[in-house]
Formats: structure tokens, C-alpha cells, sequence
């Protein structure tokens, strides 16, 4: 895959859910080889959009395109690593067991198991059925799912939530590890300090996006010091304009 | 379909099974447990003819309830916990999974059933009339029947308090007009319809069949023992392809 060239591609994307326009009208590109940070606060749309994009979302109009293929195509089943909220793993199985099962679902290589664990730092917990591991672990299992078989491009809704400092560092320097060899990397937070560790920011407030670029531009651009306080600029430049 | 995600699907239910040795253990022993209870109840130790009446309609009924619960249970857990979702996003196909479930319980309905038709023909003394073997198979036919009705109710649970409750809707009046309890040529005439549409009534009257006649076709069993069985096959393909319809990749 060649750096720059879109492994997402989103344009005019509206989804209702139920009574509530999740997504109004958002139109955005991301590059392979970037770390590209989805920030907004909680309920603004972040996990709906994310859901778009692996293809498990129903759309009301507009297109998502995934490495040039409609996202959700068969054809991209192996190719896209997904990582919810809630951690999508077995409680009663081990942590190996649940990688064993997911990697022979994907058919990918039996040393994966191993490598993914260790990717994850869970190495001294294997053999621990994942219903005893504390709620950080747990989310790191679910991300070690996604790590299989080295998709093209990761999505992962908050997946540093809860976790100690340390491991959180870790985690971002695997992200930009795993972009620098080509992989497109969509993170979700709410936590706006993660913003600095990204190529590039999605601020997301109500549905929409506020600001597409990367984080010293947006800085600069709204003369503020910290992403929190570029969202909350760009929030009342917003409210002004209304 | 692949086979090799079907068995991945079936091999890890085993597994969760495997660590669940509660769970294990009930579904081994309970229809034990409730077949010597009828057997006492109606003969006892003195020996009479009610257990021997009853008995094959039991065997029938005990694995599709027990299947269907745990079925619709185990499925809503992974509608609920995400990993169906995950697991729609990879290449598993529907058929991968539910046939994965089914070849799962399938499996374990085999070994329960064996044993309680062991413990009904050679200790409870159970009057078999047919081949002892053709009640196993009739056995798992339902089981597989109750997996299968399990993953389609699953789709129309949100709690699993709500799993449970398609019990009493859906399993206890098949098991009223089974003709378990009055015979069902004897029901008034529009129960009587209903019983021929209800899956659990052909159930019944294959395990009935093979208990109380031999035929000279295959298997040893009279004809009507395979008619019944391909009505309940119908049923649980039916039952399956609803369960795919309402396993969605995509959701609202």
C-alpha cells in the first residue's frame, strides 16, 4: 500500500439511529501510514462513525469506501481489525484460547497467537481465563484479537481507556510503530491529550466534523495551546457563526 | 460456508463447555435424574407398565428443552457481548456459526442422550420394541431441533430473562399437546391441528414409534418413524435458516 493514498474514504455519511441523526452529513480521507485520532466527547457520533467504517452500521446515505472497496465488502473481512468498546472476547476462555479461535476463524497463520499476545503485553497472563482479568486487560485481549493477521487498516474505539499510564505510552508507540510500516490506524478518545500522539485529528462534536487536520495546524490555526482548548474555540466560533 | 471456521465455532463452544463443569454436569445428568423419577414414580422398584408408556415421549422432550435453553442462553450472550458482531465482521459466514452451534450441541445432545437411554433401556428396564440405537438417533434429531429454535428465539431476546421466558411460550404448550398427556386423536379437534403443525408432536411420535413398533425398513423401525423424523429435520432447517435471516452484519 503506498503512504498518502486513502485507506478511508467517507463521503456525505448521514446515519439515523432511531430518533437520532448520529452522523449529519461528514465527508473525510485517511491515509495509509497515519495515525489518524477521532476525538470528541462521549455520545457525539465517534463509535457510529467507527461502526461505518468496519461496515457493521447501516447507513442512511452517503458512501464509506475501505482500500477501494465499499466498507463491510467480503473482501475486506480479513484486511480490517475492529476493536469496540466493549471488549468482544470470550469471558470463559483463556486468553490464548480466545486468540487460538479467532485466528483460525481468520485463517491466519498459528503463530499470530503468539506474537499478538506479546504485542499486547500479556504474556505472564495466557493461560488466565479472561473473566479473572481486571477491565484493562480485558480490552487489551479484544485489541490483540484485532492485531491478528496484520490487517491493512485498524479500527479501534477507545482502546486505552483505563489504562495505566505506562501501557498507554506503549500502546500509542505500537500504533505509530504499525502506521510507520504502512498500516492506516483510526483511534477513537474522548481523552483529548491522546490528540497529540496522532498524524492527524478528526474533531467530532454532535455528528459532525469541527476540524480535519493535524494537530500543530489546529493549534495554530485557532491560536490556542492544548487540543481542549482548540475544540472549545472551535465549538464557540461555531456557535457564533449560527 | 468454510469447514474450517464451522469447526473453530464448534470447537471453541466445547471448550466454553468444557470450563462450565456445572453446566456439564447438569446436562449429563439431569435427564437421568428426571427419568428415574418417572420411573419411580409410575413403577418403582414393584415394576408396572406407565414407565414404559411414557418413557420414550420423555426422551424425546428432555434433550430439545434442554438444548433449546441453553442455546438460546449462550447465543444471546454472544449477540450481547459483541463477539457475534466481531465475528460477523471476519469471513465467518451464518451458516459457519449456526452450523458450528449445532455440531457443538449436537455433539454433547449425543453423549446425553446416550446416557439416558442407557440408563432408561438397561436399568429402568424401558420397553423398546425397535432398535435401542435408533432411539439415540431420534434423540439428537431434537436436540439439534431445540438448537435450533434456540438460535432463532435468541434473535428476539434482549435479557437473558427474556431468553428464558420463551420457555413457557414456546416449549410448554408443545409439550401439553404433544400427547404426552392426552393422546393426540383424542384432543378436541382444533387442538388436534394445532399438534400437527407444532415440531415437538412428530418429535414424540418417532420416539414413540420406535419404542412400540419394528418395521422391516431401515433401520429396523417402521416407515412412519422416518416420515416423523424428516418433518422434525424440516423443522430444525426452517428453524436454522430463520436464525441466519436474523443474524445481521449490519444493525441499526
Amino acid at each position: 500500500m503506498m503512504k498518502n493514498e486513502p485507506v478511508v474514504e467517507v463521503r456525505d455519511l448521514v446515519v439515523q439511529r432511531g430518533r437520532v441523526r448520529a452522523i449529519r452529513d461528514l465527508s473525510f480521507s485517511m491515509p495509509a501510514g497515519e495515525v489518524t485520532g477521532l476525538l470528541g466527547p462521549s455520545g457525539c457520533g465517534k463509535s457510529t462513525l467507527m461502526r461505518a467504517v468496519v461496515g457493521v452500521q447501516v447507513l442512511t446515505s452517503g458512501t464509506v469506501e475501505v482500500l477501494g472497496l465499499p466498507a463491510g465488502d467480503r473482501r475486506l473481512r480479513d484486511r480490517v481489525g475492529y476493536v469496540t468498546q466493549a471488549p468482544s472476547v470470550y469471558d470463559d476462555l483463556t486468553v490464548t484460547e480466545n486468540l487460538r479461535f479467532f485466528c483460525r476463524v481468520l485463517g491466519a497463520p498459528a503463530g499470530e497467537v503468539d506474537r499478538c499476545i506479546a504485542a499486547v503485553d500479556l504474556g505472564s497472563r495466557r493461560e488466565q481465563v479472561v473473566s479473572r482479568l481486571s477491565g484493562g486487560q480485558r480490552s487489551r485481549v479484544s485489541l490483540a484479537v484485532a492485531l491478528l493477521g496484520s490487517p491493512e487498516l485498524l479500527v479501534l474505539d477507545e482502546p486505552t481507556v483505563g489504562l495505566d499510564p505506562v501501557l498507554r505510552r506503549d500502546l500509542w508507540a505500537m500504533f505509530r510503530e504499525l502506521a510507520a510500516g504502512g498500516t492506516g490506524v483510526l483511534v477513537s478518545s474522548h481523552v483529548m491529550d491522546e490528540a497529540e500522539r496522532c498524524d492527524r485529528l478528526l474533531l467530532m462534536r454532535d455528528g459532525a466534523l469541527l476540524a480535519e487536520e493535524a494537530p500543530q495546524e489546529l493549534l495554530q490555526r485557532t491560536g490556542t495551546e492544548d487540543v481542549e482548548s482548540a475544540f472549545l474555540s472551535l465549538v464557540d466560533q461555531a456557535r457564533e457563526a449560527a | 460456508m468454510s469447514p474450517r471456521i464451522t469447526g473453530a465455532v464448534a470447537v471453541r463452544v466445547l471448550i466454553q463447555l468444557r470450563r462450565d463443569r456445572r453446566t456439564l454436569a447438569m446436562l449429563l445428568a439431569l435427564p437421568c435424574l428426571v427419568l428415574t423419577l418417572l420411573w419411580w414414580m409410575f413403577d418403582g422398584p414393584a415394576g408396572g407398565p406407565g414407565f414404559s408408556t411414557l418413557g420414550p415421549a420423555l426422551l424425546a422432550l428432555i434433550p430439545f428443552v434442554v438444548m433449546f435453553l441453553v442455546t438460546s442462553v449462550t447465543t444471546l450472550r454472544e449477540r450481547s457481548t459483541g463477539t457475534l458482531e466481531r465475528l460477523l465482521a471476519m469471513p465467518t459466514g451464518k451458516g459457519d456459526f449456526l452450523g458450528g452451534y449445532a455440531l457443538a450441541f449436537g455433539l454433547v445432545a449425543t453423549v446425553q442422550s446416550v446416557l439416558a437411554v442407557l440408563l432408561s433401556h438397561w436399568v429402568l428396564d424401558l420397553q423398546v420394541a425397535g432398535p435401542v440405537w435408533m432411539l439415540v438417533v431420534v434423540a439428537v434429531v431434537d436436540a439439534v431441533l431445540g438448537t435450533a429454535l434456540g438460535l432463532f428465539v435468541s434473535a428476539f431476546a434482549r435479557t437473558e430473562f427474556q431468553a428464558v421466558q420463551f420457555m413457557p411460550l414456546l416449549v410448554i404448550p408443545q409439550i401439553l399437546l404433544c400427547g404426552l398427556f392426552v393422546p393426540r386423536d383424542q384432543m378436541p379437534r382444533v387442538l388436534e391441528a394445532v399438534s400437527n403443525v407444532l415440531p415437538l408432536s412428530y418429535a414424540v411420535d418417532a420416539m414413540t414409534g420406535v419404542a412400540t413398533s419394528t418395521g422391516s425398513g431401515l433401520g429396523g423401525v417402521d416407515a412412519s418413524v422416518w416420515s416423523d423424523i424428516l418433518v422434525v429435520v424440516g423443522f430444525t432447517l426452517a428453524g436454522l435458516a430463520l436464525g441466519a435471516v436474523t443474524l445481521r452484519r449490519r444493525t441499526a
